[in-house]
C-alpha cells in the first residue's frame, strides 16, 4: 500500500495504491496536510487501485475534507469500485463527497 | 482406473471445513495479511467476490481494529486472537482480545444521521452489522467479537 502524488494543472492529484485502513491512513492524512500546507487548494483523491477502506479511511477522508475546505480548498474523489461505491452509499458519504466516475470527469469538472 | 497422486480428482469442496487460529500482536501492521489468509481461504470455498473484496475484509479489519486499539489500547504485552471457521455455507469469525468488553448494542451509532455523516468516527461496528449477518459480543477467556456471513450463490 502507498500513496502516490502528482500535480496535474493547479489539482493535486493522490493515487490510493492497495488499502486504505487503520495502519496507513495517517500517511495519507499528513501528505495531503503537507501539501495542504504548501499552498495547494483543490485535491483529487483517485481510487482506480484501491482495494478496500475501513472505517477509520472513511474517517479520514472526512477530516481531510473538513481542513481542506476550512483553507478555501475542495476534495474531490475519483473512480469508485463497486465495492467502495457500496460502503460509500452505505455510510451515506456519497452525500458528502463530490465522487467522479473517471479521474478526466474530475478534472474537467473541478 | 488408478491415479497417481498428480491426477488425484479435486477434493469436493462441500466436505471441506476449513478451521484457521492466528494469533498477532496489538499492532495494526498485522491486520492486512491476517484479512488476506481469511479471504483467501473463503474464496477457495467459492464465497462471492463481493464477499471476498468487501464484506469479510471490512468487517474483519474492523473487529481486529476495535480488539487492538480500543480491547488491548495497543499494549505490546497483549495479543489478538482471529478465529475463522469456513464450511462451504458460511464463514464465522471470532475476534478475541484481552480487554474488559463493551456493550455493543450501546455503542452502536447510526452513521447516516445527518448529524453523524460529517463525523470522523463511528462507522466501524455500523459496517460490522451491515456487511455481516450477525455480529455478537460476549466474554470468554477475554473479549470475543462473533460474526457469521453466510455464503452466496
Amino acid at each position: 500500500m502507498s500513496f502516490a502524488i502528482r500535480k496535474q494543472g493547479e489539482i493535486l492529484v493522490v493515487d490510493v495504491e492497495g488499502q486504505l485502513i487503520v495502519g496507513n491512513r495517517q500517511e495519507l492524512k499528513q501528505k495531503v496536510l503537507d501539501e495542504l500546507e504548501r499552498g495547494e487548494r483543490k485535491f483529487l483523491i483517485d481510487f482506480s487501485q484501491t482495494g478496500y477502506i475501513d472505517s477509520s479511511g472513511l474517517g479520514v477522508l472526512v477530516s481531510l475534507s473538513k481542513k481542506i475546505r476550512e483553507q478555501g480548498g475542495e476534495l474531490r474523489l475519483a473512480n469508485l469500485n463497486d465495492d467502495l461505491k457500496t460502503l460509500f452509499e452505505l455510510t451515506k458519504l456519497d452525500t458528502l463527497f463530490q465522487i467522479a466516475d473517471t479521474r478526466e470527469r474530475a478534472l474537467e469538472t473541478f | 482406473m488408478v491415479r497417481s497422486p498428480d491426477q488425484a480428482a479435486p477434493v469436493p469442496v462441500e466436505r471441506l471445513h476449513v478451521a484457521l487460529e492466528l494469533e498477532i500482536p496489538s499492532d495494526v501492521r498485522f491486520i492486512e495479511r491476517v484479512v488476506e489468509l481469511v479471504a483467501r481461504q473463503c474464496e477457495q470455498f467459492r464465497f462471492t467476490a463481493r464477499q471476498t473484496t468487501l464484506n469479510i475484509p471490512v468487517a474483519l479489519t474492523e473487529a481486529i481494529s476495535n480488539a487492538i486499539l480500543r480491547g488491548n489500547e495497543e499494549s505490546a504485552s497483549k495479543r489478538v486472537q482471529v478465529k475463522a471457521d469456513v464450511t462451504e455455507a458460511r464463514l464465522v469469525l471470532e475476534v478475541l482480545d484481552e480487554g474488559v468488553g463493551f456493550d455493543l448494542e450501546a455503542c452502536l451509532v447510526d452513521p447516516t444521521l445527518p448529524e453523524n455523516v460529517i463525523r470522523e468516527d463511528g462507522r466501524g461496528l455500523f459496517l460490522m452489522a451491515q456487511l455481516m449477518d450477525t455480529v455478537e459480543r460476549f466474554t470468554s477467556f477475554g473479549n470475543v467479537v462473533r460474526m457469521t456471513l453466510r455464503r452466496h450463490d
